[in-house]
């Protein structure tokens, strides 16, 4: 019980400090659009090559966006944490009673929230460019979305409680997650790609919940790879989650 | 009422530490930050430790506050042990780290409530408490502006605000006015004075002689991560009998210095950078012998000056260098 008051205590917080801030927001609702607007128009013709999965630009597209929007979106929410670690926000909560795993869970809840207003509008948007999809695929589109943003927000504070300093923080971040979108069949589909390039995509895990996310786009919601997707995710989060809760509670010297 | 309470040898006694050690690793090799420390604070009193930056200050607190964990030793804090019920310590203690701990986009209201809200209090015994915190900081007409726009006087005040916003027994203020104009300094000395007025058992870090002379009940020198006097300032600076001259002298200084020592009515003597002190006991006659002999000597005096005692001389004779030296140099 105490936990759960305590995420609900923390998450009221952050969610506060979103909202009071209208350029985060207005970032937050544009940038979807942006990749919807200006990215989406160059499949419809690449769409008609051999090799591309069936079902349309759209909803090969735009699965793919929202596991980036999931990637890209919660990357970067450790740059809020290692502000709060020099204010002494962070040792200051630690002295308080408050539960380790709570810091963690009410920020990474904030940020899954954002994300899912966000995957909504781009989905809400694409729909009258032909985007199909059921509100049973929506839904667990949702959750594997969920998922990825506690996985990637989780490894964004750990390593922003590890560096504790933008400079090392931020180069890090560009490469790590830059590989991880190249080699997930994101931007265009890993079908299209050689067999060696195919190979290295195979150990990526975001490549499992691309293929999750357009079966479910496909409403193929039966299908292997959506279970796979979804579990691999669930797995790497509450890994990531554990590890992050640890970071929260040990002590920085 | 817990189990940590049996733990606490003495009903008066807030903080024990036993042989208390932190020792951090680096790249060469571990450092001892703080070497054992045994201190006792007692209920009630304002408790100082005055040491230099890098002394093991902020290390030793940040233990005692459950944010470290000690390399080793023991310490029982507000009736809890460190080790066995950190939980217990928390809720117990107040702790208001030297760089503050408030975010510049949030309002210092806000911040209140939501510290209080930390503590277990619902809602609305959390916006009264904040409520009754901003009044007793003054800083009702700042309440709602966001603390980026506050002054450094009324962040720190915040800061205390929400160290004590759950009644604490203990509250632990890290260098609590570096930093502070004079006027700002002031107001916080008796706001601490006020506090412990209040019954609260205040422990708090210093590099300033004047603020651990004015302001605690005892204190306790602390240099590299080990304390090497404690007591109230008077019994401190008893310690050191009759008065100190102090010689700025062109020339020889380690001839001078060896000459001084052979008298007789010098107690001690050293030389810190390019000042000579000397330990006599009774400075009015000591003077005019010390000039006699210099000039006898054919040495240059350039400057002298007779001082009672000050918290300065107890650390320079524990530690052999000063303190106000060390502390200006690191500020």
């Amino acid at each position: 019980m105490k936990l759960l008051r305590d995420i609900w205590l923390v998450f009221q917080r952050y969610l506060g400090l979103f909202i009071g801030n209208p350029v985060w927001v207005a970032v937050g609702v544009i940038q979807p659009l942006l990749y919807l607007l200006l990215f989406a128009p160059l499949l419809k013709s690449i769409a008609k090559t051999p090799g591309f999965p069936p079902g349309g630009a759209y909803n090969v597209f735009v699965p793919g966006l929202l596991i980036q929007l999931g990637l890209f979106g919660a990357s970067g929410v450790g740059f809020a944490l290692i502000a709060e670690l020099r204010d002494g926000v962070v040792e200051r909560l630690r002295v308080t009673p408050v539960s380790r795993l709570a810091l963690l869970l009410g920020r990474a809840l904030r940020d899954i929230m954002t994300l899912l207003i966000q995957s909504l509008l781009l989905v809400l948007a694409a729909l009258p460019f032909g985007l199909n999809i059921q509100v049973g695929g929506l839904l667990i589109m949702l959750a594997l979305i969920a998922l990825i943003g506690l996985l990637t927000a989780s490894v964004s504070y750990t390593l922003a409680l590890w560096l504790r300093s933008e400079d090392s923080f931020a180069p890090l971040l560009f490469t790590a997650t830059l590989p991880l979108l190249l080699l997930s069949g994101v931007l265009l589909p890993m079908s299209l790609a050689p067999t060696w390039l195919q190979d290295v995509a195979d150990i990526n895990p975001l490549a499992y919940a691309v293929n999750a996310a357009r079966a479910i786009f496909n409403n193929h919601l039966g299908d292997a790879s959506v279970a796979k997707g979804v579990l691999i995710m669930a797995v790497l989060a509450a890994i990531a989650v554990s590890m992050a809760a640890r970071s929260f509670g040990r002590a920085i010297a | 009422m817990t189990e940590g309470q049996k733990i606490a040898p003495k009903a008066d006694t807030v903080i024990e530490t036993r042989g208390l050690r932190r020792t951090f690793k680096s790249r060469r090799g571990a450092v001892e930050a703080v070497a054992g420390i045994d201190l006792a604070v007692t209920k009630g009193e304002v408790f100082g430790f005055l040491g230099p930056n890098g002394a093991g200050k902020t290390t030793t607190l940040r233990m005692l506050a459950t944010l470290l964990p000690p390399s080793g030793g023991e310490a029982t804090v507000a009736g809890c042990d460190l080790r066995a019920d950190p939980a217990g310590v928390r809720e117990r203690i107040g702790y208001v780290a030297q760089a503050g701990g408030t975010d510049p986009q949030v309002t210092g209201r806000t911040e209140l409530q939501f510290q209080a809200r930390l503590y277990g209090m619902n809602a609305v015994a959390a916006r009264e408490r904040a409520t009754e915190i901003l009044a007793l900081l003054e800083l009702e007409a700042a309440a709602d502006r966001r603390t980026g726009t506050y002054s450094g006087g009324q962040r720190r005040r915040l800061d205390i605000g929400l160290g004590l916003i759950h009644h604490p027994q203990l509250l632990f203020l890290d260098e609590p006015t570096t930093g502070l104009d004079p006027q700002s300094r002031a107001r916080m000395w008796d706001e601490v004075r006020r506090l412990r007025e209040g019954g609260m058992t205040i422990f708090l870090t210093t590099h300033y002689l004047e603020e651990a002379d004015a302001l605690c009940d005892r204190l306790a020198i602390i240099d590299h991560g080990r304390i090497v006097a404690e007591g109230t300032a008077e019994e401190l600076k008893r310690q050191i009998a009759g008065d100190v001259v102090t010689l700025g002298i062109s020339g020889d200084q380690d001839a001078a210095l060896a000459l001084l020592r052979q008298q007789p009515f010098v107690r001690e003597a050293g030389a810190d950078k390019g000042i000579i002190r000397l330990y006599v006991d009774r400075g009015e006659t000591a003077m005019p012998a010390i000039l006699r002999l210099l000039d006898g000597a054919g040495m240059v005096l350039e400057t002298i000056a007779l001082a009672r005692p000050s918290l300065d001389d107890v650390f320079l004779r524990q530690t052999g260098h000063s303190l106000r030296e060390s502390g200006e140099a690191a500020a």
